[in-house]
C-alpha cells in the first residue's frame, strides 16, 4: 500500500467528498445540492487560499481574482468557440494558473503587506481589463444561451453534472492542500511563514517556492469559477471580481484556523451553514458585507487560530489525526 | 591545503558608514578560523556579505572555487555554507525536528523528505537537543535557541559553518558543553569560521585568527601571535580587561 | 502648450489633496507599523457628511471641515481601541486583518444605508481664468485648504509637546515609555489624527469630484501611491508624493480612458516599491 493511502487523514478527505457526492442524490434533494454547491465552493476557495495564508503567510486579499478571470476564459470559449465544458475548465484553469506565476514572480518580491495591498490592486486592473475587453462584452459580460445545457442532457441533468464536478474540485483542493502540507515544497512555505530571511539564509529558494504557490493556488479556484459562471450562463466584471467573495474565503479560513485542512473545509461549511440561515431572513440579507466584518474582526482579536485551534488544544491527540 | 573560501579586497558602505573596507582573506580546508574584533569592527555584516545577504560594492568573494559574489543567500547555502546567527532566527511555531529538517531538506543534499528527518535527528544529537526535539523553536531557552541554530545549520551538512556568537548568553557550563560540540563538528571535516567575544575560548579553539577593526584587516596569525601583536592590543586597549585576557588566553 | 500647462497646474492643485489624504495613512503608519485599511471608508465618511451638511442641511460646504474634523478624531480614537490597540507590535498582517474587517462592517453599513448612487455637492467658487482656460474655484481653495492642514499638522508635530510626543512614540516607543510619555494614549491619538485628515481631505474631494459610497477604495489606492511615492512614515514627503499623482493624472488624463488611470496607478505603486523599498523620497524609515 503506498504511504499516502496508509494516512488517516487521507480516508477523512476521501469520506467528506463521498458524504457531499451522496447526501443531495438521496430523493434528488436539490435545495440540499444547491447548499452543499456554495459549501463546496467556500470550501475550494478557501483552501486554497490558505496555502498562502496559512502556509506562507502571505495575506492575498485578490483571490477572487483567480475565479473570475476562470469564468470569464470558461464562459468565453463556450460561447464564442463552442469549446466543450470540460475543455473550456482545464485550459482555463491552467492559463490562470500560468497567468498567476508570472505575476507571482513580480509582485511577490513586495514582502508581508506590500505584498497584501498589491493584491488589491491587482483585482482593480483585471477588472479594469475586463471592462475594456471588447470580446468579453465590456460592462455588458456574456450570456449564454440555454442550448449550451443540451449537450449535458438538458438543463436538470446538467445541474447535477455541475454539481458533481464541483464537489470533485473541491475534493481535488483537500488534496491538494494536504499534500502541499506534508511535502517538502510545505516544509519550505511554512518557514517562509515563519520567518522568511531566515528560510532563504537556510536554503529555501524563496522567490520560486512563493510564486508556485501563489500559482497553485490559483489553477483550482478557476475551475470552480469557471463551473460557477458556467452554472449561471452569465458573468459580468462586477460579479466576476467581487471582493466580497475573496473576503469571504479571508474569513472562512481564519474561522477555521489557518494553516490547517480541516480548519478551513470546517469553517467553510459552518459559514455557509450561517450565512444561508441569515439570508433567509430579510433584515439581514444586506449586511452580509457586515456579518463577514463582525466575524472576522472577532476572530482576529480574540481567536487568531481559529476553531482548530481550539480543538488541539482541548483534544491535543487531535493534532496527529487531523491536519 | 587548498583554499576552501577566499575574500578579495571586499567593501562595504551603509550610508556614510565604511562597515568593511578592501577586506582579503582566506580560509583553508578543514581549519577553525576566528575572527575577532571591537564591536562594530564589522564582523557580523562580514557574515551577511559570505552567506549573500548583502552584496558588496565591491571585491569579489570565491567559495569552493566559484564566483558566489552577489548571489542569492539560497543559492550560496545549497554550495553548502551554513550559519548561525548572533539574534536568533528559529522558525518560531515549527519544532525543533522541523527546523533542522528545513535545515536538511535545503541545504548542501538537498534531502527528500524522509531522509532529511535522518540528517535532522542526527544533527539534533550533535547539538545534545535530543530531548526537545519535539518543542516548538520559540519555547527554548537561550541556549536552546542557541544549540537549535547550530543543529539547524548542521543538517545542511555544510562544507563551511559560520558561527556568530554561539557562546553568548551561556553560562559557564553550558559554554563549555558548546565548545565540546564545535570541536566535534570540525571531527567531522567541516571548516570553521567563528566570531567570538569570549577570548578564552576562541584562542583554545582556533588554528587562525583573523583581527578586524573599523572594518579593516588588523592582523592575521596564530592566536599565539596575535594575542602578541601591539597594534591589536592597541585596539582593545579602551578595553583593558579584554587585552589582558587577549594575553593570557593562550 | 498652455493647455498642457494648465493641465499641470490643475494636477497640482488636486495633487496637494491626494497628499493631504495620504498623510493620514502615512501618519499612522509611521507611528505604530499598522497599516490602516479603513482609511478608504474615513475618506468616503467625510464625502457624505459633507453631503449631509451641506446638501441636506444647507450648510456652506467648507463650513462641513470642522465638524468632520472633530468627528472624524473621535471615531480615529474609536477605532484604535476596538480594532488596532490590541494589534500594536504583533505581526502586521493582523492589524491589516483588524482594520480590514471595520472596513466592511462600515462600507456593510453604509451600502445599507445610502446605496451605491452617485452622489454630487456643488460648489459655486468663481475660477481663475487663464488666457482661454480657466481653473475651477474649487480646485484652488481646496488645494489651499489642504496646504493649510497640512502646515498645521507640520507645526502641531514639531512644535507642541503633544506632537513632539508623536514624533518620539513613532522614532523607538519603548524608548519614549521610559522617559515617561503615557504611549498608549499617543498612539490613540496618533490614529485619531490619521482618521480626522481622512476625513478632511474626503470633505474636500467631495467639493471637487462627484462619488458613490465605494470610492474609498480608489482613493485609498491612490493614498498608498502617494505613501510609496513619499516615502512611509513621512507626512511632509506625502505632500510631495501627492503633487507627483497629480501631475501624473494631469499629464495621463487626456490619453486614456478613466477607468485605466487606476490601473496605472496600481502598476506605478508596484514598480515603485519594487524599485525603491523605502519610497521615493524617502530618506529613512520614521523621518517624522
Amino acid at each position: 500500500m503506498p504511504p499516502l493511502l496508509r494516512r488517516p487523514f487521507f480516508w477523512i478527505i476521501a469520506l467528506v467528498i463521498a458524504v457531499f457526492a451522496i447526501a443531495p442524490a438521496i430523493g434528488n434533494n436539490v435545495e440540499l445540492r444547491e447548499s452543499l454547491l456554495l459549501a463546496a465552493l467556500y470550501i475550494t476557495l478557501a483552501s486554497n487560499l490558505n496555502v498562502m495564508l496559512g502556509y506562507t503567510g502571505y495575506v492575498n486579499f485578490g483571490s477572487i481574482v483567480f475565479f473570475g478571470l476562470g469564468g470569464y476564459l470558461c464562459v468565453w470559449l463556450v460561447s464564442s468557440y463552442a469549446w466543450p465544458l470540460g475543455a473550456s475548465l482545464l485550459v482555463a484553469g491552467i492559463a490562470v494558473g500560468a497567468l498567476a506565476l508570472i505575476f507571482g514572480l513580480g509582485i511577490l518580491r513586495l514582502r508581508g503587506a506590500f505584498f497584501a495591498l498589491a493584491t488589491i490592486g491587482i483585482v482593480e486592473a483585471v477588472q479594469a481589463f475586463a471592462e475594456n475587453f471588447t470580446p468579453w462584452g465590456g460592462s455588458a459580460g456574456i450570456y449564454l444561451s440555454s442550448a449550451i445545457f443540451q449537450p449535458m442532457g438538458g438543463p436538470a441533468r446538467a445541474l447535477w453534472s455541475i454539481y458533481f464536478l464541483m464537489v470533485a474540485v473541491m475534493g481535488l483542493s483537500l488534496y491538494l492542500s494536504y499534500l502541499i502540507k506534508i511535502s517538502k515544497f510545505g516544509l519550505g512555505l511554512l518557514a517562509i511563514g515563519q520567518n522568511e530571511d531566515a528560510a532563504a539564509i537556510l536554503g529555501v529558494p524563496t522567490p520560486l517556492y512563493k510564486a508556485l504557490a501563489y500559482s497553485a493556488s490559483a489553477f483550482l479556484p478557476a475551475i470552480a469559477g469557471g463551473l460557477y459562471f458556467f452554472k449561471s450562463a452569465f458573468i459580468q466584471p462586477s460579479d466576476a471580481f467581487d471582493l466580497t467573495l475573496s473576503t469571504e474565503a479571508l474569513v472562512v479560513a481564519m474561522l477555521g484556523g489557518q494553516g490547517t485542512v480541516t480548519g478551513v473545509a470546517l469553517g467553510a461549511y459552518l459559514y455557509e451553514e450561517l450565512r444561508g440561515y441569515l439570508l433567509t431572513s430579510e433584515t439581514f440579507s444586506n449586511f452580509q458585507l457586515v456579518l463577514s466584518g463582525v466575524l472576522l474582526l472577532l476572530i482576529v482579536l480574540f481567536f487568531p487560530s481559529g476553531l482548530m485551534g481550539w480543538i488541539y488544544s482541548r483534544f491535543p491527540c487531535a493534532r496527529k489525526v487531523l491536519e | 591545503m587548498t583554499a576552501l573560501l577566499e575574500l578579495h579586497n571586499v567593501s562595504k558602505r551603509f550610508g556614510g558608514l565604511q562597515a568593511l573596507r578592501e577586506l582579503s582573506f582566506a580560509i583553508e580546508e578543514g581549519e577553525i578560523l576566528g575572527l575577532i574584533g571591537p564591536n562594530g569592527a564589522g564582523k557580523s555584516t562580514l557574515f551577511n556579505l559570505i552567506n549573500g545577504v548583502y552584496t558588496p560594492d565591491s571585491g569579489r568573494i570565491v567559495f569552493r572555487g566559484a564566483d558566489i559574489t552577489g548571489e542569492k543567500p539560497y543559492r550560496i547555502a545549497r554550495r553548502g555554507l551554513a550559519r548561525t546567527h548572533q539574534i536568533v532566527q528559529p522558525l518560531s511555531n515549527m519544532t525543533v525536528l522541523e527546523n533542522c529538517m528545513v535545515g536538511a531538506c535545503f541545504g548542501r543534499e538537498n534531502l527528500p523528505l524522509a531522509r532529511a528527518d535522518e540528517a535532522a535527528r542526527d544533527a539534533i544529537a550533535v547539538a545534545g537537543l535530543e530531548e526537545r526535539a519535539g518543542t516548538p523553536g520559540i519555547q527554548l531557552t537561550i541556549a536552546g535557541k542557541k544549540r537549535l541554530e547550530l543543529a539547524r545549520a548542521l543538517a545542511a551538512s555544510p562544507v563551511l559553518l559560520l558561527l556568530d556568537e554561539v557562546l553568548a548568553g551561556l553560562n559557564p557550563t553550558e559554554v563549555e558543553r558548546m565548545i565540546g560540540v564545535i570541536r566535534r563538528i570540525r571531527e567531522r571535516g567541516v571548516t570553521v569560521l567563528i566570531i567570538e567575544h569570549l577570548m578564552q575560548a576562541i584562542m583554545s579553539l582556533s588554528d587562525r585568527i583573523v583581527v578586524l577593526n573599523f572594518g579593516e584587516k588588523l592582523a592575521e596569525g596564530m592566536p599565539a601571535e596575535v594575542a602578541r601583536n601591539a597594534q591589536v592590543i592597541e585596539a582593545y586597549l579602551g578595553d583593558p580587561r579584554l587585552a589582558a585576557e587577549l594575553q593570557s588566553g593562550t | 502648450m498652455l493647455g498642457t500647462l494648465a493641465s499641470i497646474i490643475d494636477g497640482v492643485l488636486v495633487g496637494l489633496v491626494y497628499g493631504l489624504a495620504a498623510m493620514g495613512l502615512t501618519l499612522i503608519w509611521g507611528v505604530m507599523d499598522v497599516i490602516n485599511l479603513t482609511h478608504g471608508a474615513m475618506i468616503v465618511g467625510g464625502m457624505f457628511a459633507l453631503y449631509m451638511l451641506a446638501s441636506a442641511l444647507g450648510l456652506p460646504p467648507y463650513l462641513a471641515l470642522p465638524p468632520v474634523l472633530i468627528g472624524a478624531f473621535c471615531i480615529g480614537i474609536l477605532l484604535y481601541w476596538i480594532a488596532i490597540h490590541r494589534m500594536v507590535g504583533r505581526p502586521p498582517l493582523m492589524s491589516l486583518l483588524s482594520t480590514f474587517s471595520v472596513n466592511l462592517v462600515l462600507i456593510g453599513i453604509g451600502t445599507g444605508v445610502w446605496g451605491t448612487a452617485l452622489f454630487n455637492v456643488e460648489v459655486s467658487v468663481p475660477g481663475i481664468s487663464m488666457g482661454r482656460y480657466t481653473f475651477p474655484g474649487a480646485h484652488i481653495v481646496a488645494a489651499v485648504l489642504a496646504a493649510v492642514v497640512a502646515g498645521a499638522l507640520y507645526f502641531f508635530l514639531h512644535h507642541t509637546r503633544l506632537g513632539k510626543s508623536v514624533r518620539a512614540v513613532a522614532n523607538n516607543r519603548e524608548a519614549a515609555e521610559l522617559v515617561g510619555i503615557p504611549t498608549t494614549r499617543v498612539l490613540a491619538v496618533s490614529v485619531g489624527l490619521g482618521v480626522a485628515l481622512a476625513g478632511v481631505s474626503g470633505v474636500l474631494i467631495g467639493t471637487l469630484f462627484p462619488f458613490t459610497l465605494l470610492s474609498g477604495d480608489g482613493y485609498q489606492l491612490k493614498s498608498f501611491v502617494v505613501t510609496v511615492l513619499g516615502g512611509f512614515g513621512n507626512p511632509v514627503g506625502a505632500l510631495f508624493g501627492g503633487v507627483a499623482l497629480g501631475l501624473l493624472e494631469g499629464i495621463v488624463t487626456p490619453f486614456v480612458p478613466v477607468s485605466w488611470t487606476l490601473v496605472i496607478e496600481f502598476v506605478l505603486f508596484v514598480l515603485v516599491l519594487i524599485a525603491f523599498p523605502g519610497g521615493v523620497f524617502a530618506s529613512r524609515r520614521g523621518a517624522l
